[in-house]
């Protein structure tokens, strides 16, 4: 036994490890998420099994309490909210995190690192990590959370010497951590769970919403550095191990959306971005005017296309338009169009979002292309559709350098022989900028619900 | 003459009784030094094998995450949210012992926040991952 549970963690270390492999492409996607649950099964058994472990009915209760209710949520959401299941989700690993050490910090016999009041340094050092981790990604993921869902303001809420506040904070966490070290005292451990917990609310409060990508990626990777800090303190490499993958999953993430939107990670952090626009009044760019077009207009240069691009935004999600938009694109097909989908990594409203928004929709991911992979054909396109999408496709961000957004990466539509860009009024995007892109030669506004549109566009094409 | 047997049996019983105490207290000395050994040293020796762990696998997750495709980045999210979860290891350990206590009720509740990581972060995966389809 002695020898056998480390030898089974470690076989669970790594089927985790191939089921991160397994995404690597759609075909595997499957066969690696049966690794992960295999790997988790295995972990869970061990434990069960030890000779530490007396009584399992408080266990299996507990198991049986949690599964149910994971199993409900899971199988009801919506796929456009999977961003604040995801948050939610975070948040609960944090809280376990908290829970776990809290229970650790009053019975250290039960984990072998000291007894009550006598617990070793090194112990204690990481038990506070990842305590303050784990509160900080619990209330932090809370409202994240909240804004997601729209029951916090996604406009950024900042107040004046907030990052002073801050560092106070994080400051007052190293002292205190050093006090528990010192002196082992229970009321100094409670008062870093707290200071943790307000930590987290005034770190994510003042993020604002077109954000939020970053900060579900960042919310992740703590959730596994807080998995990490408990591993340390359990002395549970198993613990160690996926804390790290997690950790670094969720960093990358952070870093590809950071690079999407062309903001470096600490200017997200310090938060603040999305408040400050005035948007200029609709239909007036210069002396420009934009060209309004109708259903029937969208429907003819479509139909005698040949190479037709879609944009989906996040926007499209909202209107619940991608049914409708797969149905058009496969008529457009049965015409001899060719149609693919370009994606901007920003698109939705956690990297990838976009992604399972169109494959729910039946959308194959063999005519889903990212932003890399396509930019370059909207040269050759005959039209870009671009449907609830904005600021990915503001050409603003490469030629106006006083523009909020200038050095963004962005689909050249605007390359397109014509643009048809679907929006409900003149108004600007998510982020509040300008897009001069509506004023364009080539640029057709066909102004109107997205689903609706797009639904008028498929009685035109087929009559 | 016959007191010299009696006082040599009595010098022997005292000195096997020191010799017996003397005995117990060398184990009870070799027995702290052990429990010393692990309780300082051994733990920080894990401290360093630990980090060192952490280290690798941190190299690990980045070599293997950049390989995951764009297209598959949500399900990412939502399955390392599932095995994150692997913390019920620790909450197992808190909520097993026989009798009630602060700690048991702490790992119990872990416990369940855990397991609804579980279940849903692994079936929400499942969910996105079956809509993945290839053309025709």
């Amino acid at each position: 036994m002695e020898t056998l549970a480390p030898l089974l963690y470690l076989v669970s270390s790594v089927l985790f490890i191939l089921a991160l492999r397994g995404l690597s492409h759609p075909e595997t996607s499957r066969q690696g998420l049966n690794f992960g649950i295999l790997g988790m099964c295995i972990a869970i058994l061990t434990t069960l099994i030890t000779p530490a472990i007396p009584s399992y009915g408080l266990i299996i209760g507990g198991i049986v309490i949690g599964g149910t209710i994971g199993t409900i949520t899971a199988l009801r959401i919506k796929m456009t909210a999977l961003p604040q299941l995801v948050a939610a989700f975070h948040s609960l690993v944090g809280l376990a995190a908290v829970c776990v050490a809290i229970a650790a910090f009053h019975n250290p016999e039960a984990y072998g690192i000291g007894t009550l009041g006598h617990i070793h340094i090194s112990s204690l050092i990481e038990m506070c990590l990842g305590v303050a981790i784990g509160a900080i990604t619990f209330s932090g993921s809370i409202v994240a959370w909240g804004k997601l869902q729209g029951i916090i303001s996604g406009k950024p809420l900042s107040f004046s010497g907030q990052h002073l506040f801050n560092i106070c904070f994080a400051l007052a966490l190293i002292l205190m951590t050093a006090l528990v070290c010192l002196t082992g005292s229970t009321s100094v451990f409670w008062g870093i769970i707290l200071v943790s917990l307000v930590l987290g609310v005034t770190l994510i409060i003042p993020i604002g919403g077109a954000d939020m990508p970053v900060i579900v990626s960042m919310l992740n990777s703590y959730s596994g550095w807080a998995a990490a800090g408990i591993g340390f303190t359990l002395q549970n490499p198993l613990l160690i191990i996926t804390g790290a993958l997690v950790g670094a999953s969720g960093a990358i993430l952070s870093y590809i959306m950071c690079k999407g939107m062309n903001r470096s990670f600490l200017s997200v952090l310090l938060g603040g971005f999305g408040a400050d626009h005035t948007p200029t009044a609709a239909g007036g760019y210069g002396d420009k005017a934009a060209k309004i077009g109708s259903a029937d207009d969208a429907a003819f240069i479509m139909k005698n296309a040949a190479r037709v691009i879609i944009v989906p935004g996040y926007g499209m999600a909202v209107a619940q338009a991608q049914h409708v938009v797969r149905e058009m694109a496969d008529i457009l097909k049965a015409h001899g169009v060719d149609v693919r989908y370009a994606i901007h990594p920003v698109a939705g409203r956690m990297p990838g979002h976009m992604n399972v928004l169109l494959a729910e929709a039946n959308v194959p991911y063999d005519e889903v292309f990212e932003l890399d992979d396509i930019n370059r054909d909207f040269a050759q396109a005959d039209v870009a559709y671009v449907i609830g999408a904005n600021d990915i496709t503001n050409p603003a961000a490469k030629n106006d350098s006083s523009s909020p957004i200038y050095g963004m990466p962005v689909l050249d539509v605007e390359r397109a022989k014509t643009v048809l860009f679907v929006k409900r009024s003149m108004g600007s995007g998510y982020a509040g900028i300008d897009n001069p892109l509506f004023f364009g030669d080539n640029t057709l506004m066909l102004l109107g619900d997205a689903k609706k549109m797009t639904e008028e566009i498929v009685k035109a094409i087929e009559s | 003459m016959q007191d010299q047997p009696t006082t040599l049996t009595n010098e022997a019983l005292n000195l096997s009784i020191t010799a017996e105490q003397l005995s117990d207290q060398a184990h009870k000395l070799a027995l702290d030094i052990s429990s010393y050994n692990f309780a300082t040293s051994g733990h920080e020796s894990f401290v360093m094998m630990g980090f060192t762990i952490f280290v690798l696998a941190c190299f690990v997750g980045y070599y293997v995450v950049w390989r995951v495709t764009p297209a598959l980045h949500s399900p990412l999210m939502a399955i390392t949210n599932a095995i994150s979860s692997v913390i019920i290891v620790g909450a197992l350990i808190a909520s097993g012992p026989d009798n009630m206590s602060f700690s048991k009720i702490m790992g119990f509740i872990a416990v369940v926040l855990a397991s609804i990581n579980i279940f849903g972060g692994f079936i929400v995966t499942r969910r996105m991952l079956s809509m993945f389809k290839k053309k025709g």
